[in-house]
């Protein structure tokens, strides 16, 4: 199994007091965070509570009114598109709705980073070889000519995560990846997710509002040995690698592992964590 | 005071933005041509049966409506300088840009603006691609290019049109026609003819493409942008052609 090392100085991405505004309303306010290379971060909050644009703000698809981002140790706030598309084409994204091309199939929607990124030079054979590892992984190798229409909604949303991890990126945002999908299907996307961030020891941010969906990121590691998730035994480490924050209308009201948030007093925080307790 | 003029300022404004990261994009890695090549089909190839049914009927009735005004004055066998001057300095490069627009500028517009409402075009450029580039500048060249194409095939349909009715209606020789048809025309209304047709293109196509991918409010936002953009694309059309023809009227 992996063991992925926590550099401590290497910050992925830092938001430094940024706002941003939408129709004169902050949608982010005020937000302040540095993540590590190899940690996890999980994003809680309620509908509107700015998660998405904060993932969208993070990869410089909105600028920030207020307040500064860098992403691997660049300051991004202010660059023109054009220099952007560099540094997002080490970020893999998955789209609270997938996002995939309904006008491609699913072979040209996996290959599309691969083929039309600024500085991709991949031959085509290569190209097909990796499209078809990464869908094998995400259990779809057999959907190479399928349109998204035609696949189900947990079966885009496993397309949509290898699309995000198919350049191998250092760095994956996975928006919502459980929204909308029955328990057994949202457990099989998660692990998924997990299995991608522990193949490739990938820095993963998570937006969800399910507090369980945190809770499988911070303790289960995939084995590739075994070839399973599996539940890890809960140690100060293993705390430490996995971090939770909490939006509330565009503020973050909480930052800290998982036994600090079970721990918070804050009444919003509560709201997440007092249904999950009572039910596990 | 002049509060009225912020909204149609800053939309051309944008449009202009965006035609110049379009030319740009021309002249920047990466390039996707085999997505140029795709647009020639849809839009060229896609096209040409109704430019030429359109077309030929023009000419077709150009013929007939003109073979009445010339018998009068005994001047009938001019029908095939007529259609020919009237095609392809003037009519020709309006109705096919015209039908281009309500064809293709919808189309253009329907399909980023269905791509913007679900997120698309945000995931290529999360992606680290350049959504301008992968489906603006493909669009933009591929409709500048074929319109003139499309234009001269159309003015050639046409004038067949007119040959069929001046010999089987008004009773001129093939000789007489063609003859008049080729005569009558100069290289400034040649030269009229193809450069009304490739500004109308690069137009056309622009307005599609930005009120596609400035599309907000869903489904009904699609529909919106898809008849703002065939409104505003045939208004230019006839816009540009009236300036075109004053430059050419006057050289």
């Amino acid at each position: 199994m992996p063991e992925s090392p926590i550099p401590a100085a290497e910050s992925i991405l830092r938001f430094d007091g940024v706002s941003v505004l939408s129709d004169g309303a902050k949608v982010l306010d005020n937000v302040s965070f540095t993540l590590s290379a190899g940690e996890t971060r999980v994003i809680l909050g309620a509908a509107s509570a700015g998660k998405t644009v904060l993932l969208k703000t993070a990869l410089g698809l909105i600028q920030p009114d207020e307040g500064r981002v860098s992403l691997f140790n660049q300051e991004i706030t202010g660059l023109r598109e054009q220099q952007l598309f560099a540094i997002r084409s080490q970020v893999g994204m998955l789209f609270q709705e997938s996002a995939l091309f309904d006008s491609m199939t699913i072979e040209e929607n996996v290959a599309y980073p691969l083929i039309n990124q600024v500085d991709a030079h991949l031959p085509d054979e290569e190209v097909l070889n990796r499209v078809e590892a990464i869908l094998k992984d995400v259990e779809l190798e057999h959907t190479l000519d399928k349109f998204p229409s035609e696949l189900s909604g947990g079966m885009r949303r496993r397309v949509g995560i290898a699309r995000a991890n198919v350049t191998n990126p250092k760095l994956v945002f996975y928006d919502s990846p459980t929204a909308g999908l029955d328990p057994i299907t949202a457990n099989n996307i998660m692990s998924l997710v997990i299995k991608q961030r522990d193949q490739r020891n990938t820095t993963t941010v998570i937006v969800s509002h399910r507090l369980q969906d945190g809770a499988l990121m911070a303790n289960y590691r995939f084995n590739s040995k075994s070839g399973k998730i599996e539940r890890q035994v809960h140690t100060a480490d293993l705390d430490q690698r996995t971090k939770f924050m909490v939006l509330q209308k565009g503020r973050l009201v909480f930052e800290g592992t998982e036994d600090e948030l079970h721990a918070s007093r804050d009444p919003y925080v509560g709201k997440f964590v007092i249904p999950e307790a009572r039910s596990a | 005071m002049f509060e009225f003029l912020k909204a149609p300022v800053s939309t051309l404004q944008d449009f202009c933005l965006l035609a110049g990261k379009a030319l740009a994009n021309i002249f920047r890695a990466p390039h996707y041509w085999d997505d140029v090549l795709i647009q020639m089909d849809r839009i060229g190839v896609g096209s040409l049966p109704i430019i030429c049914l359109t077309g030929g009927f023009s000419g077709a009735v150009m013929a007939l409506q003109m073979s009445k005004a010339l018998d009068t004055y005994g001047a009938s066998s001019q029908v095939g300088q007529i259609v020919s001057i009237t095609l392809v300095a003037q009519l020709g490069p309006v109705l096919t840009s015209l039908l281009v627009a309500g064809r293709n500028a919808s189309g253009i517009a329907s399909e980023l603006g269905s791509m913007k409402v679900t997120e698309q075009i945000d995931a290529m450029r999360a992606l680290g691609t350049d959504p301008i580039q992968k489906l603006v500048t493909p669009r933009v060249l591929a409709m500048t290019i074929m319109l003139p194409f499309l234009t001269m095939i159309s003015d050639f349909v046409g004038m067949v049109g007119g040959w069929f009715i001046a010999l089987g209606l008004i009773g001129t020789t093939s000789a007489m026609y063609w003859t008049g048809v080729h005569e009558i025309l100069t290289y400034a209304d040649v030269s009229q003819g193809l450069i009304k047709p490739f500004v109308n293109g690069f137009v056309i196509s622009l307005v599609g493409c930005y009120y596609g991918i400035n599309t907000t409010g869903g489904t009904q936002g699609v529909g919106r942008a898809t008849t703002q953009a065939v409104v505003v694309s045939s208004v230019w059309v006839f816009v540009i052609n009236l300036f075109l023809t004053q430059i050419f009227v006057n050289l």
